[in-house]
């Protein structure tokens, strides 16, 4: 799989989120500080905004043309977004939820399997909860689960071990690498914490105010820490 | 003294039509309510305007504007005698239309508020799960937003039922065929049948304050949520 941004321009405030990059690594990781950019360019790849100019080319499907005026709708474009706030359908229980794209995509290959997703992150006991009674974890498990269910051509997920206690993160961390191990899906990964980067990327892309400004394999790129000094890299 | 006593066919007939009304009512009004909840567009403040009008304009008023726009004469009036050969006006149809309009702004503001507290990442997520907008609107917004929408249904339905000054310019006081309680009430104080009237007083003071009563507890359990 690659995702293509090919002159890629969305404005946004302060400044404008400005990519032309091939990603087509298994898990990408998408690095930076607050306000980078980084969801929208999360949103953009969901279809949920619109470039202003430039393409998005999932696997060779043309997702956005802003000069053809090609805007693939969401729900078409196989895509499972996990947002930061899990997005959980209250009103559902989480079997409910589980299913609610099961099947209704535009899946362009075999299902993942319910019962493998619900083994591989741990869900079977959960099924018949309202996500009200859940705890902070399990809910990114369900909404993870939920992703997985719709049959996606890649994962998009917005810092899924944000707003959780070190525990917490701990376990949520190893069911995020039992799904790398467990399916093949490409994985678009948001964070500003350099230890998830290097516990699951392969790859990692660093933006500051809407620019990519290194990347490379996590270990080169974060030698240095601290992203505001990775430009160095772009020389190197 | 005086004897009380309930005009049931009285009660009967206004439940029925209000029943009606809100029926009626209810697909424009909660289209409305979403399209100002969710869209941008020109000429939105005076929509808004418009739709809130009947509220503060003196029913009497909006009576007046529904008989001359619903008329023989009126654009309104031929329409419906062109497109279904019967008048509305003095019939128990202009009863509903006068309910309808008066009972509009409740519906949509209550509607409007509970279609704005779903939260709009839940229908985004719905959309990349493959839901079409049918399907985002019947399973995420319409469910979310159902206790706002129930208490907004039940206060149009209770002003529905309370109606008198659009009511008695279109639809007159005609008894049999367009008294509903509040005109009968009216109609029996003016007339000296105190019985009469106080029975009808009890019957929508009991009808009143069960609507009011649910929709509150509807609103409440909502926002606890």
């Amino acid at each position: 799989m690659t995702l293509s941004l090919e002159g890629f321009r969305l404005p946004l405030t302060p400044f404008a989120l400005e990519l032309d990059v091939t990603l087509s690594a298994h898990v990408t990781a998408v690095f930076g500080p607050s306000g980078a950019g980084k969801t929208s360019l999360l949103e953009a790849v969901a279809g949920l905004r619109h470039p202003q100019r430039g393409r998005i080319v999932l696997s060779g499907r043309v997702l956005d043309d802003a000069a053809a005026g090609v805007r693939v709708p969401p729900r078409q474009r196989a895509v499972g977004y996990v947002t930061q706030d899990d997005s959980l359908f209250p009103h559902l229980s989480v079997a409910g939820n589980l299913r609610y794209g099961a099947g209704r995509g535009v899946a362009r290959k075999a299902p993942l399997g319910e019962d493998r997703i619900v083994d591989t992150l741990g869900l079977a006991s959960l099924l018949d909860r309202s996500p009200a009674t859940l705890s902070g974890g399990e809910r990114r498990r369900v909404a993870l689960g939920r992703a997985l269910l719709s049959t996606p051509e890649i994962l998009l997920l917005d810092e899924p071990l944000s707003g959780l206690d070190r525990p917490l993160k701990v376990r949520v961390l190893e069911h995020l690498l039992k799904i790398k191990a467990a399916f093949p899906l490409p994985i678009l990964y948001v964070t500003h914490e350099a230890a998830e980067v290097e516990a699951l990327a392969d790859e990692v892309v660093v933006l500051d105010a809407g620019h990519l400004v290194a990347r490379g394999a996590p270990a080169d790129v974060l030698r240095d820490g601290a992203p505001g000094r990775s430009d160095r890299h772009l020389a190197g | 003294m005086f004897e009380l006593a309930v005009d049931l066919p009285v009660v009967w007939f206004t439940l029925r039509v209000a029943a009606l009304a809100v029926l009626l009512l209810a697909p424009f009004g909660l289209a409305l309510a979403l399209l100002l909840a969710r869209r941008r567009f020109p000429g939105k403040a005076l929509l808004e305007t418009l739709v809130s009008l009947p509220l503060v304009l003196p029913p009497v008023a909006t009576g007046l504007l529904l008989l001359k726009f619903l008329g023989r004469r009126g654009p309104g009036g031929r329409a419906a005698r062109s497109l279904f050969g019967v008048d509305v006006v003095f019939t128990w149809k202009a009863v509903v239309v006068a309910m309808m309009v008066m009972s509009l702004p409740l519906l949509v503001r209550t509607a409007r508020v509970a279609f704005e507290e779903v939260n709009p990442r839940l229908e985004a997520v719905a959309r990349t799960l493959g839901a079409s907008e049918v399907r985002v609107l019947s399973t995420v917004t319409l469910p979310l937003a159902s206790r706002g929408i129930a208490a907004g249904l039940l206060l149009a339905f209770a002003r529905s039922l309370g109606e008198f000054g659009a009511t008695i310019l279109v639809a007159g006081n005609i008894p049999g065929r367009t008294t509903t309680i509040a005109t009968a009430i009216y109609n029996d104080v003016q007339t000296g049948l105190d019985g009469s009237a106080y029975g009808l007083l009890a019957v929508s003071a009991a009808l009143a304050f069960g609507a009011i009563f649910l929709s509150e507890v509807w609103l409440k359990r909502r926002t606890n949520a």
